[in-house]
């Protein structure tokens, strides 16, 4: 076993692992976290076939310093996705749990839909 | 024999690392811990990539992937309430996606060696006709590279040979602001209910201000020394653009650095500069020489140049808006 097929190996086994944190987690932010290691192992494989010639195939290089970025424009929408979502929602929670516990009326202490 | 397994272990340390931190990075019993364990996860990928021969990317991970997703996840998780006590998920549901795992990384470990996948390289070269096209690709490259301009294959490729990609790439970047700029909408009636900035950091402590006036100077004058080293050693301007972001968070965290307004047309240029130039130079190679991105060889080397010191510009902006842009930033 060389050292490239472990890291072979290592990109596949951390892209698995991301998809299995992606399966059995359920907060946003660490599904997020997930799906960034999925991509943290698919450019692991890139890197490790990069190094198959001597030296180093730049166009693979280049290929993932662009999938660098794309990954972190990426993950700044999607957190500001979740975010916006919470921003939005914390406040008709707030108001409704409020006209639950202040008033006996059941009308105005129905769920928000 | 000793020697190979010698020159082995620090693989084997980085692998078990790597598989630690991204373990940790998910299933860590705090959110906040889980965070602190993705931003060593990216330190240690970038370690790796250094180990794979791949300066570039260990520059740009270091940067990028540990430094600035760290600040932004940190940042977003104020925002967010504390996670709420999820029913835990029963054995069988956490345990059977990991079989699955087992399965496939046995089937992908069999394919490596028995195919002998990594030695693809030699076999292409005793013979052409097998199609693989990654090391002729890499020829290629090599073959070419007088003519580009630039003396780091990296940067040729980047910003010469496949420059329709970063061109592409500037413009990624341009959506996913006018994507965070978009979600800002819905925030508005919270934030007039909050009266006053809707998320307020801690006071920024004296350590903090002090070290901050201490790096950015210096990260200033790094993300300098990489643009311009760039053109002959790994470096270029994505590295540099996300060291003068880092800066630039740095000194917005602390308070240093009033917000980037984005009705200031200084700010909308800045952000903008670079993918328009690159699509001036483009459309001026289309008109005038061989095509779409076509450098002249002559020129080339000055033409990247111009492209990449506004690139970087622009990067940096952009990066910082993504990381720490707030209200009175994307919407005063």
């Amino acid at each position: 076993m060389s050292s490239l097929q472990m890291y072979m190996l290592l990109g596949a086994l951390i892209f698995l692992l991301g998809l299995h944190g992606l399966l059995v987690l359920t907060d946003p932010i660490r599904r997020l976290i997930a799906v960034n290691l999925m991509g943290a192992g698919t450019f692991m494989i890139m890197v490790t076939l990069a190094r198959r010639t001597d030296p180093a195939d730049p166009v693979l290089h280049a290929l993932v310093v662009t999938g660098l970025v794309v990954a972190i424009s990426a993950t700044a929408f999607a957190l500001r996705l979740i975010t916006a979502n919470l921003i939005t929602e914390t406040p008709n929670l707030a108001e409704n749990n409020a006209a639950q516990s202040d008033t006996t009326l059941s009308q105005q202490g129905s769920p928000p839909t | 024999m000793s020697l190979m397994i010698v020159d082995f272990v620090p693989d084997l340390i980085l692998a078990f690392l790597v598989i630690c931190m991204a373990w940790g990075a998910m299933h860590a019993r705090s959110r906040h811990d889980a965070m602190a364990m993705f931003v060593a996860f990216g330190l240690v990928v970038a370690l790796i990539w250094a180990r794979l021969g791949a300066p570039d990317l260990a520059l740009a991970e270091a940067a990028i992937g540990a430094g600035l997703t760290g600040v932004l996840l940190l940042q977003a998780a104020r925002q967010i309430p504390a996670e709420p006590r999820t029913m835990k998920k029963t054995t069988v549901q956490f345990i059977l996606p990991l079989v699955f795992i087992v399965l496939a990384i046995a089937l992908f470990a069999s394919q490596l060696f028995s195919d002998d996948a990594l030695n693809i390289s030699e076999q292409a070269r005793i013979r052409p006709d097998v199609g693989l096209s990654a090391p002729s690709m890499s020829d290629r490259v090599h073959l070419a590279m007088p003519d580009s301009g630039v003396g780091h294959p990296v940067t040729a490729v980047l910003l010469n040979f496949r420059a329709w990609d970063t061109l592409l790439e500037l413009l990624v970047l341009l959506l996913a602001l006018s994507g965070l700029r978009q979600l800002y909408p819905s925030s508005q009636s919270a934030q007039k209910k909050s009266d006053g900035p809707l998320v307020r950091g801690p006071e920024p402590w004296p350590l903090l201000l002090a070290w901050s006036r201490f790096l950015a100077p210096l990260l200033i004058v790094m993300g300098g020394y990489l643009l311009w080293r760039g053109a002959d050693a790994p470096g270029g301007a994505f590295q540099a653009g996300a060291l003068l972001a880092a800066a630039a968070v740095v000194l917005r965290l602390a308070g240093l650095l009033p917000a980037l307004r984005w009705s200031s047309l200084t700010v909308r240029l800045a952000i903008n500069v670079g993918a328009l130039l690159f699509m001036t130079v483009a459309a001026l190679t289309l008109y005038f020489g061989a095509g779409w991105l076509h450098y002249p060889a002559a020129q080339a080397g000055i033409l990247i140049l111009g492209i990449e010191v506004f690139a970087t510009l622009s990067i940096a902006i952009t990066l910082t808006l993504l990381v720490i842009g707030e209200y009175e930033d994307l919407h005063t």
